[in-house]
This record gives structure tokens, sequence and C-alpha cells, in this order.
């Protein structure tokens, strides 16, 4: 009893549109309305996701994958939150390197990707320096944002009381500027793993990895497997934005309700 | 000084021109100034990359020298070439904008004015939202094969996702005292549509477009240096293949150039909406 009330009252419109989808494409797979090289029947892309899943080296790429992406994003994270409260609290260091930072900055992400294989090769650490890259512009912005909006009274506050350099920092400026550091994190973690797919798409090795998997499986002409990769980026992208939408709003829980 | 030019100089300085002038000119130099300590940093960069050149630090296969990059971006310019790719890039990016755009603006729109809509859509679209656009791409060679349409593909949907989000926010956001203002007054739906929905969530609307052309300009140097045979990616990819780095570099440069260009206008363009916006209010009041 309880239970279908609980099914009556929630909202399942939603369901409406994927459903629909999902019925039109088995219906027209089945019917063989389309072609079913190029379209391939949902039962086909099952049967790929358990074969990748069950025969070793797809799981490997994920995990080589993660890797990568976690590695660059810590390294370009440090760095970026490092960088944002150094210019954000030197005046003479946002005069100095601000410009060249402001103008970087517009230089599309993936145009570095060329210059850094040339330097690097193709391997890991080709990629995590990209991955890094990606991680480390929005943290750096959103971080010297944050440090900037600290209030001038709190500092003055900080003063008083005779904090050194170190306490103040410490104690009150990242503080202050958390809820921007997170935000920058929350974006540098979103950027992080499309960089990785894409660094993984363009610079084709041996190694293995969910892009080139993927990027394997388009050569081969492998439709299922692109369609299984793709709902795996889809879904580690939306688990990791899960996950850091919870973490902020635990790491935020102190600031209490004000907004 | 003589007692007939004294009341002139009076007056200039009463009249605070003079004062004016002190301040602009002063004004003026500290701009320079902060330019010039901004360029020290790229000078000295230049100047080290010269340095390790002329000492042969680094193979020139890894690092041209810096007049061979500015060589190479001249032969580009002249010979024609660099206009070509550019002009097949911005096309591209101008009618991915367009179309996505379009979409985002229909989309947003619908969800934020339209419970059912709402109910029906939005919880789909954020899933698609969650898929990095890189993703889409393969699957979209396979439908669509490596010509225009993939690029035009790609880059729409880079552009639908901010636009859509945007545009839902920026409406959902407009204060109820204003919808409700407009309900007492009785305007029709299109009134309402027109003279407060529109108005209130231009900005939001914009910032939208904005962020939209910025991941269509990043969408596009990464479609075009997987699947392409124009553009300044393309030209990019190739230069790397055959380890021509001063083009290479003198891709960076033009991405660059373009980047700030696209960002400087779209934020003039932004602040004159603005500006125009509070003159509107003002009048109002």
């Amino acid at each position: 009893m309880n239970l279908i009330h609980l099914i009556r009252n929630r909202d399942w419109r939603w369901a409406v549109l994927p459903l629909t989808l999902l019925t039109v494409w088995y219906v027209v797979t089945t019917l063989g309305w389309v072609n079913t090289k190029l379209i391939v029947p949902p039962e086909k892309v099952y049967q790929a996701a358990v074969k990748a899943i069950s025969r070793d080296g797809f799981m490997e790429g994920v995990e080589a994958s993660l890797m990568r992406d976690m590695s660059g994003f810590v390294i370009g994270s440090f760095a970026g939150i490092v960088f944002g409260v150094l210019l954000g609290l030197s005046r003479w260091t946002e005069r100095i390197v601000g410009p060249t930072f402001n103008t970087l900055k517009h230089i599309s992400l993936f145009a570095w990707l060329p210059l850094i294989s040339t330097w690097l090769g193709t391997g890991d650490s080709a990629k995590i320096v990209f991955i890094s890259l990606t991680t480390f512009y929005p943290v750096a912005i959103n971080t010297f944002d944050g440090v900037r909006s600290v209030p001038r009274t709190q500092l003055e506050v900080a003063r008083v009381y005779a904090f050194t350099r170190w306490q103040s920092i410490t104690r009150l400026i990242v503080p202050a500027a958390s809820p921007q550091i997170l935000t920058g994190l929350h974006l540098g973690l979103i950027y992080a793993w499309m960089a990785t797919i894409g660094a993984e798409f363009l610079l084709v090795t041996a190694d293995t990895g969910l892009g080139d998997a993927v990027i394997k499986g388009r050569a081969a002409f492998n439709v299922e497997l692109i369609v299984f990769g793709m709902l795996i980026i889809g879904l580690v992208g939306a688990l990791l934005n899960f996950i850091a939408t919870r973490i902020e709003s635990h790491l935020l829980a102190w600031r209490g309700d004000r907004t | 000084m003589n007692d007939a030019t004294r009341p002139v100089v009076h007056g200039l300085v009463n009249s605070g021109i003079l004062q004016r002038l002190f301040l602009t000119l002063g004004g003026f130099s500290i701009r320079v100034s902060h330019a010039a300590v901004g360029l020290i940093l790229p000078l000295g960069v230049l100047g080290l990359w010269q340095f390790a050149v002329i000492h042969e630090w680094i193979a020139v296969q890894l690092l041209p020298p810096p007049e061979l990059v500015w060589q190479s971006l001249q032969d580009l310019w002249e010979s024609g070439d660099l206009t070509h790719h550019l002009s097949v890039s911005l096309s591209r990016i101008g009618w991915s904008v367009l179309i996505g755009s379009s979409i985002g603006w229909l989309l947003g729109f619908s969800v934020a004015l339209s419970k059912t809509a709402r109910a029906y859509l939005y919880p789909s679209f954020e899933v698609f939202s969650q898929f990095p656009v890189v993703g889409w791409i393969p699957l979209l060679i396979i439908f669509l094969g490596i010509d225009e349409g993939l690029k035009i593909a790609a880059i729409s949907i880079a552009v639908v996702v901010p636009v859509t989000v945007a545009t839902y926010k920026g409406i959902s956001n407009i204060p109820r005292n204003l919808l409700e203002v407009a309900q007492v007054y009785r305007f029709t739906r299109s009134q309402v549509l027109l003279r407060v929905v529109l108005p209130a969530a231009l900005p939001s609307l914009f910032s939208g477009f904005r962020q939209g052309i910025m991941q269509a300009w990043l969408a596009l140097v990464f479609v075009e240096l997987l699947a392409s045979s124009e553009g300044v990616g393309y030209l990019m990819g190739y230069a790397r293949l055959l380890m021509q780095l001063d083009l290479v570099f003198v891709g960076v440069i033009v991405i660059g150039v373009i980047g700030v260009t696209l960002d400087l206008s779209l934020s003039f363009l932004e602040s004159r909406l603005q500006s125009w916006l509070h003159t509107v209010h003002g009048e109002a009041k």
C-alpha cells in the first residue's frame, strides 16, 4: 500500500522522453528500418557491455583513465590554489603575472596539446600535464576571486591580533575564500574529465584508457563499443559531479544557512 | 603672471578643469606604468627563449627561434593560407553558435515558462549536460562522417548546454513581484513575455550566450584537431605531424588572439547592454 502510494506520488513524467527514445531505437532496429550497422540495436550494446566488462582490458582502461584524471586534477588544483592565493594577496605579483595569465587563459585549451605532445610525447606525462593545465585555470581564477573578496575589515582584525602572514592565510583567507575555491575545484573536476577523454582521443598510443578504447572502436567501426564507451564516459562524469556536489555542501556546512 | 591672466587662471582652477586634467593625466600614466609592469614577464620569457635558442640549449626542432615563428606567421598571412583556415574556423563557429543558441533559447524558455515542459524535458537535459562534449564526437563521426556536419553538430552541442542553463536560471530568478505587477496591470501573455520576462532575463541570456561562444571555441579546436582537413586546429595538428613547431606556435598565437578578441568584444557588448538596461530602468522611474 505504502509502495503504491510512493510510486503514485512521485513525478514520473521525466521518464517519458528517455523511454520513448529507447522504444523508438528498439523498434526501428528490430524492424530493420535503418541500417543496423550504423544504428546498432540496444541488445548489441548490452552484449558489447557484458563482453567488455568480463574481458580484461576495458575496466583496466577505465581505471587508467581515472588515475590520469585524478593525478592531473590533484596537481592542477594544488598549483591553481597556490597561484590564486599568491596573485590575490600580493599586488605586485598580480601586476606582473596577471596580464600574462589573463591573456593565456584565452587560448583554447586543446591548442596546447600539439605543443605538449611534441615536448613530452604521447604518454602519460603529456596527458597528465595537459589535464593539470585544464584544471589549473578554473581553480586559479576562482581562488583569486575568492581571496580578493575577503572583506578588508576582517583582514584588519587579523592585523590587530598580530597574525603572522601564514596564520592569516590559513586561518582567515583560505577559509573565507573556500566557497569560491570549492566552486573552482568543482569546475576543475568537470574540465579534467573532459580533458582526460579529449587527450586520450587525440594522443593515440598503445596505452589503455577509456578514450583509447572508444577511439579504437571507431577505427574498427565497432559502434556498440562506442555507444557503451560513451555511456561510461557520461556515467563517470555524472558520478564525479555528484561526489563533488556532496563534498562541497558537506564542507560548506560550517557556514550555516547564510546565503 | 600679470593681472590680465590672473582671473583666467583662477577661473580654470575653480572650474576644476585643471584638476580633471591632472587626474586624467595621472590615471593615464598609472595605466601606462601598469601595462609596462605587465610586459615584464612576457618580455622576460621571450628573452629567455631567444637566449636558449642562441646558446642551443634545446634542439631547434623542439624550440624554434622566435624570429622563425614570426616569419612563418607573416608567410602564412601573406600567402592567404591563414585567412583561409581562419575563415573556415570562424564560419563553423558562426553557424554552430546560431544553431546551438537557438536550440538553447527555445529549450530554456520552454522549461522556464511551462511547468509541463520542465517536468518532461529538464531531467533528461540534466543527464545530457553531464556528458562531456568530446565524448559525443566518436558517435557523431559514425553518423555524420567527418564532414562539415560533424563539426557543426559537435560545436552546437557545446553551445546548447550553457545557453539553456543560463536562460532557464535567468528566467526563474526573475523576482516574483515583477510578475505580480504585470498581473495587476492585466498584461497579456505576450506582453508579460516582451515587457517583463525578456528585459529582466536579458543579462543572464547574454552571459549564457557568452559562455556558449567560449565553449564553442574550445570544442572547435578539439574537433579540428581530431578530424578535419581545414581550419586553425587542423593547421596545428598537421604542423605537429611534420614536426614544424614554428607553425604550431603560430597556431597557438592565432588561437590566443581570436580568443582575446572574442572575449573583449563580448564583454564590451555586455557592458553596453548593462548600461542600456540601466538607462531604460532609470527612465521608467
